[in-house]
């Protein structure tokens, strides 16, 4: 049992916690005026809603020593969780590594809300994003990270949540806003964000939280600690740098929002590499994906006119596929024994990564398709058009956000 | 008695008060409105997707004066406003029929200035 560990992950998670209401500024200065307060009720009703699930059933799903695919429930409600090291750490207690996994947990149902904001109803928000999480994200995450888990035990890379986080919301985030089909009134495209300072707020504050997420994936105060921190902020640098410049020579101006996505991309695509990857990995990756991720949401969202209202899937489920791909890349043994890349010696490292990837999508596609349908046909997903209209802020919740009169 | 109506630039607000306030004309309500003239307003790029034709910020004063001050009131919002650019904005003059001040309850043209 190391202090100095179990100091750095439990501030880790306190960073990770960050991050979903960082989410929440970050997309709710995204949408219109009258439906930013469900924006951030969302990001905030998961934090509340997957703390609960994660200790009652979700890390015993997940971490739970089972089978090839699913954890048991040997860890129901915490059970043997306790002050003592466990398997996956033996250096900080099991409840800092349970509580730095629970951070994860929440963000990523955090994630997907993006591709069906300002039409949802609530109680079907509430009821998918509990259901997603246990049949989805537990199954998922225990197949890379828990014991016994097949893609892990094929050697699959994911240092902090390329696949289990970025992927497997991106992709469910595609199917949703598939299945619940466009805004209203929108414009051609989407409706013009009502609150630029706060998506660079958010933005700003998802970059601070994501030195937790990824340093604190090396679940201890060390070396590979320091090497994910350092990898993680030169990735988020050079992807938002590649996206200003893009957006420079493509419309003419370096936009703020554009820059802000592309930070945003690197950071998603570096976590699945920052605890194998150096420096000029890094920069490799974050350059890589900001031009990746500016062609799925400029021109080919545009192409297949779906609706992902805030590209949760343009940005986190394209930058995991970037991230997770070039990590079987670019892996260096140097930085990481666990991990070889085809750069230096190991072309099958990106196989593993591809069949990762592919097995992950195809669960997710499935798995969220099914549970979203369900959903829709027991109590409907779409609020009513007038509703719609009128806003979700007063026909969800009765409260708006700004007021006109005193 | 006239109410002036004026669609500036906001950037040009200061310069018009005291183009006024020079004329003796000291009361004035300023309202942020949206619009656009011949220019068809401005394109906004969010994530590389082009938002064309957006309206443009512009202020909305209201003045209301007694008929002899029309004209100074009009050369002094022209002096302020003008750049000589398009999108400098309009005079609106309107017959205004009364006017009463909430306080003391005059009515017509003592109650205006």
């Amino acid at each position: 049992m190391s202090a100095g560990d179990t100091a750095w992950v439990l501030v880790s998670a306190a960073l990770v916690m960050l991050m979903t209401p960082a989410l929440g500024f970050f997309y709710g200065g995204m949408v219109r005026k009258k439906n930013v307060l469900s924006v951030l009720m969302k990001a905030f009703i998961t934090l509340a809603v997957i703390s609960l699930q994660w200790v009652i059933i979700g890390y015993s799903l997940s971490f739970g020593e089972g089978g090839k695919f699913i954890g048991g429930f040997q860890h129901f409600m915490l059970n043997g969780v306790g002050q003592e090291g466990s398997n996956y750490a033996s250096n900080i207690p099991g409840l800092a590594f349970m509580i730095f996994q629970a951070m994860f947990a929440i963000i990523t149902p955090a994630l997907i809300f993006g591709a069906f904001v300002e039409r949802i109803k609530f109680s079907s928000f509430l009821l998918f994003t509990v259901l997603w999480s246990t049949f989805i994200y537990d199954p998922v995450c225990h197949w890379v990270w828990g014991k016994g888990g097949w893609l892990g035990a094929m050697g699959a890379l994911d240092f902090a949540g390329g696949t289990v986080v970025h992927i497997n919301a991106g992709i469910a985030a595609l199917v949703t806003a598939l299945v619940i089909g466009k805004r209203k009134n929108t414009g051609t495209l989407g409706p013009i964000p009502h609150n630029m300072p706060f998506t660079v707020l958010g933005a700003g504050l998802l970059w601070f939280g994501w030195f937790g997420f990824n340093a604190g994936s090396a679940l201890g105060a060390n070396g590979l600690a320091a090497n994910a921190f350092v990898v993680t902020n030169t990735a988020a640098a050079a992807a938002a740098l590649t996206w200003a410049v893009i957006e420079w020579f493509y419309s003419g101006k370096p936009t703020v929002l554009g820059t802000v996505s592309g930070a945003v991309a690197g950071l998603v695509a570096i976590t699945p590499a920052s605890g194998f990857v150096d420096v000029t990995g890094a920069i490799i990756i974050g350059a890589a994906v900001a031009g990746v991720c500016f062609v799925a949401v400029s021109i080919v969202k545009g192409i297949f006119k779906y609706d992902d209202s805030l590209d949760a899937f343009g940005v986190h489920g394209v930058g995991g596929m970037v991230g997770a791909l070039l990590t079987g890349v670019l892996a260096n043994p140097a930085v990481n024994a666990l991990g070889t890349g085809t750069m230096f010696g190991n072309p099958k490292q990106f196989m593993i990564q591809l069949i990762s990837v592919v097995a992950t999508m195809a669960y997710s596609f499935v798995g969220t398709f099914v549970i979203f349908k369900l959903i829709d046909l027991t109590m409907g997903v779409r609020i009513k058009e007038k509703d719609e209209n009128i806003g979700v802020d007063l026909s969800e919740h009765n409260e708006r956000a700004y007021t006109l009169i005193e | 008695m006239k109410l002036i109506i004026a669609i500036i630039q906001p950037y040009r607000l200061e310069e018009v008060k005291q183009a006024l306030y020079k004329k003796d004309i000291n009361l004035m309500t300023v309202s942020e409105v949206l619009g656009h003239g011949r220019q068809m307003g401005v394109n906004e790029v969010y994530r590389g997707i082009r938002e064309t034709g957006n309206l443009l910020r512009k202020l909305r004063l209201e003045i209301a004066v007694n008929d002899k001050f029309v004209e100074p009131a009009v050369e002094a919002i022209v002096a302020g406003a003008k750049t000589g650019e398009t999108g400098d904005g309009k005079i609106f003059i309107l017959p205004l029929e009364e006017c009463v001040r909430i306080r003391t309850e005059e009515k017509g043209t003592k109650a205006i200035g």
